[in-house]
């Protein structure tokens, strides 16, 4: 056998892995653990890639050979609407060369096409370092000669039988069904496992297991020329195995979403103004993401997602780190990649370095910002003011093989109440005209992270200390720096809860990234709210 | 003809001979992509990244009766081409019935469709480079910072059934857009185009809009937000009409759940719902909308006008839906196209008592499903009219509107014209669309962001 079909037939072991019952399964598991770095012949494979890049002349080199693995499982109703499972399986070389970057990527697997590969990221680095006007300096990086990590997950997702998913989607739809005034049900599933091998002219040679389980229900309700729908936003994404989905107890959820949805028919329309709100965290972290998370990516910062993405209000740094006041001293928002079951949690990035606990809030000022190893030199002085070293956070993503690495936030958190465990109620009790919002809903927000208008699933006014009915069209307009200034009191510890985003979108080309964002509620003091229910 | 890059017609045809042949369901339909993707981005006036990638997926749909499933690989050996098969036949086995399922299509006719240009496929990272500096150099020597990103994509589909369906089509796609801002911070612009075909497209034009309109847009004023008279250019209008274009399913709304639901059931096909000046339609043989003649089923995907003269024409019915409801599927091409007049957007502009120029719109969300609803931003480049002439730069604006009342209260229309009207700047479906100018446009807050 040579080398290129041992890769294929090494591949093919695994390929087809976990949905094919339990005898198959029974056959080939332990294959199933064995991340395609623990392959000797990947190991040759990244190593010819990065011998190939030297010798044509890169300055750098790394490579990332991944299989990624996702079931999509689809139902509206009582039926199915949509099963696929899909792999995709190759390679991307990134070099610097001539002081340019330059990535390349295949699917075909072999040491011929990983050498041919790797000439072509440094053809292409040539060619785009004819017009570099500034050299790029990468931060020191430890290097990791032969390390693995996987995610904590109790039950693989691609072990659990086909019927065994089905059958608990469509219990859950009749139990939303079985409500009156419950019209539409549809029930998604999502599932990934990426095994990823990553090696660089560092000396790194790592090999990840990584899963992620997105289950989520909306639920439609029809009245008189009249719809609502709910989206089941309690429950949400995670880097964990199928257990998550059995943990969140759809079928026993499922009528009290469905009523939710029926009583927003009939929610009384919210009155325009300015009130007090209380976020809670199924909701918050949305907010956190975007105006939290995304204006302190620092490529952003520097301009380099301004054609898309955006900029950000934070700039020039000089004038922000360690002056600008985010909000109250209760505030401190933490950047890591370590917590578990988080969407972002990994053992080490995708550019070889292990990421870092740190704060970029500390007690309510601007403290640090996300990095990669060619941003962490462009903070040199403000970590020399402060006796830090110049080192990346490890913030650096890729959504696939065939996609370049680039800065993407970590989980991105808002933590408890520094003295006290503060309850909900408490945050509640103190509010005399104000609204409790439910769930993550419509959201936008401006290029530089100021304007944003975010709705929700579900929204209750609050009269002098109390919860009372239900509103509807309810969305809220801030602009960053007052609303997070305008908070009083945050949750304490028992209250933290892990929201998060699949896809957050970011790059050009745009690549997806997940996230999650661990939070408590919080109480926000006279915000605008408006009413977005017109006719037509 | 064989292409190194993708599939040609003889490989697409022996591989999905080949995939067919490992099949031993009732049905099967195989979708076989491949494609060569390049890109490079600049920012700060350099290259900052930029890839090049080939890669195709085969996704296998198998049935025993109407049981179905669906597997995907990006690996074309013989033996993960029969392991796809059987995945998609195990998977299929274990599935509950899909009443829906109509079983796969047999042979059909497609349009001709003309989507394909070496002129793209063929496009170095060299070229590229030289593209970027086109933009760059000049930005660079107005005291200026450029950002932008050029990509495309070439390729081939192909979907084949058991049944004797055998559909191939070849296409290419590139986009070019442009971000220039001032080194200040105070002033943006953007510029962008898309074609199927990369001559078409002309670096040194965009360079110049783009730094013309980050110059402009220097130190802009506040104006208060509420309903305005607008000029949006064509990148702008068709950030909104793109949303109405995706709310036409047919079977949303007979279920009572879009905007097109007739109040008491039904939908509102054959009413006059917007200015009786508004025709729009998708086509994939017209060479300026070029896109697949055919669906992932392998269904046709003809002419359609989904809006005549301010009548709703047609919403789209699915294979299902129509067998429902006892009509064609309508096909679903990619792209649209909005009948234009003869006004240009300075004509537009000197009509103008008191009004804003829109360049283009960012980050847009539903809101209200009911009307369709969105929020979103306008960006990079907003201006104050007033008396027939742009006056100064404002601020950015947020605003909460819908389509729907957008196309009701027109007051003019311009000349079409090819835009890049996907936010992300990357390769998307062909859009002409003309310049409007419309009047009390819902604005409902200012931004500070530039």
């Amino acid at each position: 056998m040579n080398r290129r079909e041992f890769l294929v037939q090494g591949a093919l072991v695994t390929a087809g892995l976990g949905a094919f019952g339990p005898e198959a399964l029974a056959a080939v598991r332990p294959a199933a653990r064995v991340a395609p770095g623990a392959d000797p012949a990947v190991r040759e494979l990244a190593m010819r890639a990065l011998d190939a890049a030297k010798l044509a002349g890169a300055t750098y080199a790394d490579v990332r050979i991944s299989r990624n693995r996702n079931q999509a499982l689809s139902t509206r109703e009582r039926q199915i609407t949509g099963l696929s499972d899909n792999e995709t399986y190759g390679f991307g070389v990134r070099v610097m060369a001539s002081g340019g970057w330059g990535f390349a990527a295949s699917r075909e697997l072999s040491l011929d096409e990983a050498a041919r590969v790797a000439r072509q990221a440094v053809d292409q680095a040539k060619a785009n370092a004819s017009a570099q006007l500034r050299p790029i300096v990468l931060a020191p990086v430890e290097s990791y000669p032969d390390v693995t990590w996987a995610s904590p997950v109790q039950v693989d997702p691609f072990d659990v039988s086909i019927e065994d998913k089905v059958a608990l989607m469509l219990a859950a739809n009749e139990a939303a069904l079985g409500v009156q005034g419950a019209r539409f049900v549809n029930f998604n599933m999502f599932f990934l496992r990426e095994e990823k091998t990553f090696a660089s002219t560092e000396g790194t040679f790592t090999h990840q297991t990584i899963y992620r389980t997105f289950p989520r229900m909306s639920i439609t309700a029809v009245g008189n020329d009249e719809f609502q729908v709910l989206q089941s936003t309690d429950v949400q994404p995670m880097g964990l195995g199928y257990e998550h989905v059995r943990d969140s107890r759809f079928v026993e959820n499922a009528p009290r979403w469905a009523e939710t949805a029926v009583k927003k028919l009939t929610a009384k329309p919210v009155q325009p103004g300015r009130y007090d709100l209380v976020l809670l965290p199924s909701h918050l972290w949305l907010t956190i993401h975007e105006s939290i998370a995304h204006p302190t990516e620092l490529d952003r910062i520097m301009g380099f997602e301004a054609n898309y993405a955006g900029t950000s209000f934070i700039y020039p740094v000089e004038n922000f780190l360690g002056q600008f006041r985010y909000g109250p001293e209760i505030m401190n928002v933490q950047g890591e990649r370590s917590t578990r079951g988080g969407l972002s949690t990994v053992g080490w990035d995708d550019e070889g370095v292990k990421p870092d606990e740190y704060l970029i809030v500390k007690d309510g000022v601007l403290n640090d910002l996300q990095t990669t190893r060619e941003q962490a030199p462009m903070l040199a002085e403000w970590y020399g003011k402060t006796g830090q070293p110049v080192r990346s956070h490890g913030n650096s993503y890729a959504q696939s093989w065939d996609d370049v690495q680039f800065q993407r936030m970590p989980n991105v958190n808002l933590l408890p109440h520094p003295e006290r465990d503060v309850s909900l109620e408490e945050l509640v009790s103190d509010v005399r005209d104000g609204i409790l919002i439910d769930g993550d809903g419509s959201f936008s927000i401006d290029q530089q992270r100021y304007n944003s208008q975010f709705g929700g699933q579900v929204f209750y006014e609050i009269k002098n200390g109390k919860v009372g009915g239900m509103l509807k069209d309810v969305a809220y307009q801030i602009r960053t720096p007052e609303f997070w200034n305008a908070v009083d009191l945050i949750g304490g510890k028992s209250t933290y809860f892990l929201g998060g985003s699949f896809f957050d979108g970011k790059g050009q080309p745009s690549q997806s990234n997940a996230v999650s964002h661990g939070c408590v509620p919080t109480r926000h003091r006279r915000i605008n709210v408006i009413n977005t229910g017109r006719s037509a | 003809m064989a292409d190194n890059r993708f599939f040609s017609r003889d490989e697409a045809q022996a591989i999905t001979a080949k995939v067919l042949g490992f099949s031993r369901a009732d049905e099967a339909r195989v979708n076989l992509n491949s494609t060569v993707t390049g890109n490079t981005r600049f920012a700060q006036n350099q290259v900052s990244t930029s890839g090049d990638t080939r890669n195709g997926t085969v996704t296998v749909t198998s049935a025993w009766g109407k049981r179905v499933a669906s597997a995907t690989t990006n690996r074309f050996d013989d033996e993960s081409l029969r392991q796809v098969v059987e995945t998609s036949e195990r998977l299929a086995r274990l599935v509950p019935e899909d009443p829906e399922y109509l079983g796969e299509l047999g042979p059909q006719q497609y349009a001709e469709s003309s989507g394909f240009f070496e002129s793209t496929a063929d496009l170095t990272p060299e070229q590229r480079a030289r593209a970027v500096a086109a933009v760059t150099r000049p930005a660079q020597q107005r005291g200026l910072v450029a950002t932008g990103f050029l990509t495309f994509s070439a390729g081939s589909q192909t979907v084949a059934t058991k049944r004797g369906l055998f559909a191939y089509n070849q296409s290419s796609r590139v986009n070019y857009t442009t971000t220039v801002r001032t080194q200040d911070g105070t002033g943006s612009g953007w510029a962008g185009s898309g074609h199927n075909d990369w001559s078409r497209l002309n670096p040194e034009e965009l360079a110049e809009r783009a730094i013309r309109k980050a110059e402009l847009s220097r130190n802009p004023q506040a104006v208060e937000p509420g309903e305005w008279t607008v000029v949006l250019e064509p990148t702008a209008a068709a950030n909104l009409i793109g949303l109405m274009m995706g709310s036409l399913s047919a079977r949303n709304a007979d279920e009572g759940r879009s905007f097109f639901s007739k109040p008491g059931g039904g939908n509102r096909i054959g009413e006059k719902f917007l200015d009786s000046r508004v025709t729009l339609w998708s086509d994939p043989s017209d060479p300026n909308l070029s896109s697949s003649p055919f669906s992932n089923q392998g269904l046709p995907n003809r002419r359609v006008t989904w809006v005549e003269d301010g009548v709703l024409k047609h919403l789209n019915y699915d294979r299902y839906w129509a067998q429902q409801k006892n009509v064609q599927p309508t096909g679903f091409p990619a792209g649209y196209s909005m009948r234009g007049g003869t006004a240009s957007v300075e004509d537009m502009i000197a009509s103008t008592e008191r009004g804003l120029l829109v360049t283009r719109f960012w980050y847009i969300r539903a809101v209200d499903p009911r009307t369709i609803l969105f929020t979103g931003l306008t960006r990079d480049g907003t201006f104050l009219i007033e008396n027939g002439r742009i006056v100064s730069a404002v601020k950015n604006l947020r605003y909460n509107e819908s389509p729907i009342f957008m196309l009701n209260n027109l007051e003019t229309i311009g000349q079409p014209v090819a835009v890049s009207a996907s936010e992300s700047g990357d390769v998307s479906n062909p859009v002409v669309v003309p310049a409007l100018k419309v009047r009390d446009f819902t604005f409902s807050s200012l931004s500070d962001a530039v």
